[in-house]
């Protein structure tokens, strides 16, 4: 449970970076904790404020909030037969299904251990990042300007650690990333605000898989991704 | 107003996709393409999150060397292997410092 320890620690400081970008955004104190509350799904709450912050386009917000909520589906397809309950401990459990969740569950030898590990986490964590998100929030209506504390940088941080792993294994997901940085950059300008990271999520089909003939066309990244095994 | 409805509306489509796996079907696993979407979303929609805010998130694109810096710390942090809490304390260390030195 040491490991266990330090995800609190850091999903405590990233919620009190998302209670703080909230309000830095214009929401107000309960805006911020309801949507940790009852969201409960921290990259999709930051890309939500992220894009409030931007300057408007609530729906386009809210899209963009939910496109990346749509990996808890996924999760939640793969956990199902580790997580057998029925009625309301079915709809308390699927509340839970996260990115920390799912990877502590899927890393347990024994599905009574990924249950284990799946209540503790979800409890734990549920928590922390309530708790901070409303310490952020408060703190930040008290101080005002939060960026002298560095705190605007460390939305884009939390991202980048979310995909880091990916990025270092993965060729494909690379040339994803760096793909979709580029048409929300080149968008920006023109598109409202919000819209250019759905955009974005084109990239994400627009990148062959890892076929035979799927890295073609890529230039440099040809060879590296001619090595993936994966589909 | 507004902003409370698109709140709770986020709040009700987040829950939902949660629930919506934990309940479908698993064969919609199998598809290949479902697959490939829902694994490879996630990467496109953050690193345009990233792209995005580090110019600042409004239609102008702005340097923010502050910024810049405490996200590019961030990526060192990480290409070195750093526990995610030393990541996000470097991001906001170097863009406050950088603030504090007048960038």
């Amino acid at each position: 449970m040491r490991d266990g320890l330090g995800l609190g620690i850091a999903v405590g400081l990233s919620g009190t970076a998302f209670g703080a970008a909230a309000v830095t955004a214009g929401l107000s104190v309960p805006q911020a904790c309801v949507l940790s509350l009852l969201a409960f799904t921290g990259a999709s709450q930051f890309a939500l404020v992220g894009v409030i912050a931007g300057g408007g386009g609530l729906a386009a917000g809210a899209a963009g909030a939910l496109l990346l909520g749509s990996r808890n589906t996924l999760y939640g397809l793969r956990m199902a037969d580790l997580l057998p309950w029925r009625g309301p401990r079915r709809l308390l459990a699927a509340h839970g299904i996260i990115d920390e969740t799912a990877a502590g569950a899927l890393a347990q030898p024994s599905a009574a251990w990924a249950r284990t590990s799946f209540v503790t986490v979800f409890a734990t964590l549920y928590l922390t990042w309530n708790l901070t998100t409303l310490v952020g929030a408060l703190a930040t209506e008290r101080i005002g300007d939060t960026d002298a504390f560095g705190l605007d940088a460390m939305g884009a941080a939390v991202f980048l650690a979310l995909i880091a792993p990916r990025l270092r294994d993965n060729p494909r997901e690379r040339l994803v990333a760096a793909l979709a940085a580029a048409i929300a950059l080149a968008a920006l300008p023109f598109a409202p605000p919000g819209v250019p990271v759905l955009l974005a999520a084109a990239a994400a089909l627009a990148v062959p898989g890892g076929g035979p003939d799927g890295a073609s066309g890529n230039g440099g990244d040809a060879g590296a991704a001619g090595g993936e095994v994966r589909t | 107003m507004t902003l409370w409805l698109v709140i709770i509306g986020t709040c009700a489509g987040c829950y939902l996709l949660k629930l919506a796996g934990l309940s479908a079907p698993r064969r919609l696993l199998d598809h290949p393409l479902v697959r490939r979407f829902a694994t490879t979303v996630p990467v496109a929609l953050l690193a345009a999150l990233i792209a995005v805010q580090t110019a600042g998130g409004g239609q102008e694109p702005v340097f923010d060397p502050a910024r810049a810096g405490g996200v590019a710390a961030a990526a060192v942090a990480l290409l070195l292997r750093a526990p995610f809490l030393v990541v996000l304390i470097a991001a906001a260390a170097t863009a406050a410092g950088l603030r504090l030195l007048g960038l």
